[in-house]
């Protein structure tokens, strides 16, 4: 393999977790669209949670962590937008003026990516081995949307599988009430804006919403279990497309 | 106005629960979003961004040289015959309305909407004194006859839906109850004809102080600004000091942005420049004019890290966008402003500790960034406000020993596998054959309203590693 070619894979806590066939589907696509895949074995957490919720310090602990876990690789790839989007805009926020971490922290930036965005734009991938058959509606996250700019990617990466059909809900760029701490703190509010969220994914009339952030994918599957549809099934893109979801 | 931000969860719960107020906001749905969206494709998507762009730019520009702008409007104003009066807080918006009262002997008062009087609670503070305050914006005269505050700052009485209205309007008026929305228009407006007509006091708020003419710029729908500013023998303007723009040249810029952020419109119905009392041979407009020019916490954002907060030209594009403000509506956020850009300000002027929860119920969506006319990025100063509470020991203990614990662990691989993968296991087996919970230790918020669908039971890494062993 070439020099350029080595991917890191960061899985993400939330997949390592509660999804890990989302961490396998994406090394699959990763491997076949030609990239030699490094999975650093020690990864944890990028800092996101702290970050959010004001808790500097361990954000920055762990951005040091996965800066030095990661800054080998020639592309770090996740299938996230919210933790792509904490490394490519928000890691740079937490070493203001500390001139060697600043400058190791864009480098990270620079070379991370969301899956489906690396997928079209650098590996130019064009032939998923999914066989997912039946139509789809697709939930923007709002993180991958407006930090990483993640509309395109997906959809492009979905129009090459022959099987699906995508069937755009209604208001699909707004957000889903996930908001990370937001679904505790505020459990009643977070669920009724993942109800509305919920009516447009039912009137879509698809048999599966199809997503690219575990937060997101979490928040609205237990919403439509709780409201009683057990038939709409909640997918990562990432299984869709490498057939881990058929 | 008086603080009642402490009590967002609760408000919160209350409109939620609320079945005719949910119905209202059902039946708006995104109507403002819809509109913006649709302005905003009509003046072609790459001219708005740029109109945003340059937006944010003058807005700046004005910040970045606050002092010398205001000087120069009270400057100018005060050539063409105006009194400018500066109020440090709301006691003193309050003071100097009064003694305005006191010398000219003002007994009634017409407003056009004023936010800023909002937060001085100038109504209550009027008719202690004995002066008659009347709102004449549609939706301001509708909450003043139900005694209640603005749940919208462009669209105060958005709560409401038309049987309220209704009913309120037959006991007030004192006429057969109306069911007709173009009815009900006319009689409101024939109410408020006569206090038009009557009133020797105008109170109006001011979109833009411009610093080259002295003017003030005023917006809106309804005419009545017009008749506020030009009717009554005296004419108040109350507005903050970051409503100071260079020039008219600036305007023309921010008032393209300002109508198709709001509602959508291509040019709101009224667009006034006022620009000092009447003069000899002027046909109307006041004798006497004055602008009340209005710190009450502003000068907190000055040169600090969230000084962006105070580009905000009062649009509600924020609001309209707010997945929170959508679904609780603008009562839940307890004060003047409600919002993003209502949780960024109430903190901040009226004390960090009495708003605690407005910076937290935030998606941090990033929805409200990219409406914003002017750029401010609100999801960083909410995040900069949780920061700041964190800083000041004002979130609960187990909040930070939380995320402490989580990074403590998750700093120290071997711990942070040895914990996940009991907790993934754990709770795989609390999901059972269903694969989801319903009830979550630690997380009763989030099973409130949705379950919590079970892991797999393995992490990755573990799986990852076995396959490893077993030669891919």
């Amino acid at each position: 393999m070439s020099a350029g070619r080595r991917v890191g894979l960061f899985v993400t806590c939330l997949v390592d977790m509660m999804r890990p066939r989302i961490g396998f589907a994406a090394l699959k696509l990763l491997e076949r669209a030609g990239f030699e895949v490094q999975v650093p074995s020690a990864q944890t957490c990028c800092g996101q949670p702290g970050w959010n919720s004001g808790e500097r310090a361990s954000a920055r602990a762990l951005a040091e962590k996965m800066i030095s876990e990661f800054e080998a690789c020639d592309f770090v790839v996740a299938p996230s937008g919210s933790c792509v989007g904490m490394i490519k805009t928000h890691y740079a926020e937490l070493f203001p003026g500390e001139g060697a971490w600043l400058a190791r922290a864009e480098a990270l930036a620079a070379k991370t990516w969301e899956l489906t965005d690396f997928l079209v734009n650098v590996a130019r991938f064009e032939h998923p081995p999914g066989t997912y058959c039946g139509t789809v509606t697709y939930h923007d996250s709002c993180s991958g949307l407006r930090e990483v700019g993640i509309k395109e990617q997906p959809r492009r990466l979905l129009a090459l599988m022959p099987g699906v059909t995508l069937k755009e809900m209604s208001r699909c760029e707004e957000c889903c009430g996930f908001g990370g701490t937001f679904s505790i703190k505020f459990g009643e509010i977070s669920a009724a804006i993942a109800e509305a969220k919920c009516a447009n994914i039912a009137a879509s009339g698809a048999d599966a919403v199809v997503l690219g952030d575990l937060g997101c994918m979490l928040n609205i599957e237990g919403r439509l279990r709780r409201r009683g549809d057990d038939r709409t099934r909640v997918l990562h893109v990432a299984e869709v497309l490498a057939g881990e979801g058929d | 106005m008086r603080v009642q931000s402490m009590h967002f969860k609760a408000r919160a719960h209350g409109a939620l629960a609320d079945v005719r107020l949910q119905s209202v906001f059902k039946r708006f749905g995104s109507g403002f979003a819809d509109k913006r969206t649709a302005a905003r494709e009509a003046y072609g998507v790459e001219a708005f961004e740029e109109l945003r762009t340059a937006s944010a730019a003058i807005r700046d520009r004005a910040l970045a040289a606050l002092d010398v702008w205001l000087l120069r409007f009270e400057e100018e104003a005060t050539r063409r015959g105006t009194r400018v009066l500066w109020a440090r807080d709301t006691g003193e918006i309050r003071r100097h309305v009064l003694e305005i009262c006191a010398r000219h002997g003002l007994k009634k008062a017409i407003k056009s909407k004023s936010m800023v009087s909002e937060e001085a609670g100038l109504n209550e503070a009027l008719e202690a004194s004995g002066v008659t305050p009347v709102e004449t914006d549609l939706g301001e005269y509708i909450i003043q006859l139900a005694k209640e505050p603005p749940s919208h700052i462009i669209a105060p009485a958005i709560h409401k839906d038309k049987e309220e209205v209704a009913d309120l309007f037959a006991e007030h008026h004192r006429r057969p109850r109306l069911d007709d929305i173009r009815a009900m228009t006319d009689e409101a407006r024939q109410m408020l004809r006569g206090h038009f007509l009557s009133a020797d006091l105008g109170i109006s708020g001011g979109n833009f102080l411009v610093a080259e003419t002295g003017s003030v710029a005023l917006v809106t729908n309804e005419g009545n600004g017009r008749m506020v500013t030009t009717l009554p023998k005296v004419h108040v303007a109350i507005t903050g000091i970051e409503k100071v723009i260079p020039t008219l040249e600036d305007l023309s810029t921010l008032n393209r942005v300002l109508p198709r952020s709001a509602t959508g419109q291509d040019i709101e119905n009224y667009f006034s420049i006022v620009t000092g009392p009447r003069r000899a041979g002027d046909l109307d407009g006041p004798e006497h004019m004055y602008v009340i020019v209005v710190d009450a916490g502003r000068t907190r954002f000055l040169g600090g890290d969230m000084q962006e907060m105070l580009r905000c030209i009062r649009c509600g594009a924020c609001m309209n966008h707010c997945p929170v403000f959508q679904a609780v509506g603008g009562h839940a956020y307890g004060w003047v402003y409600p919002g993003p850009m209502g949780s960024v300000l109430t903190p901040v002027y009226n004390g960090i500790e009495n708003a605690l929860d407005l910076p937290q119920a935030a998606t941090l969506c990033g929805a409200c960034h990219v409406a914003c006319p002017v750029k401010i990025p609100l999801p960083d100063l909410l995040r900069k406000l949780r920061e700041k509470q964190m800083d000041a020991g004002l979130r609960p203990w187990q909040e930070r020993a939380g995320f402490r614990l989580w990074a403590f662990a998750a700093t120290r691989p071997r711990l942070y596998a040895l914990a996940t993968a009991i907790a993934v296991r754990a709770l795989k087996l609390m999901g059972g054959a269903a694969g989801r919970i319903s009830k979550l230790p630690l997380g009763a918020g989030w099973t409130l309203g949705r379950d919590m669908p079970a892991p797999q039971g393995r992490t990755f890494r573990e799986l990852y590693a076995r396959r490893a062993r077993r030669g891919g």
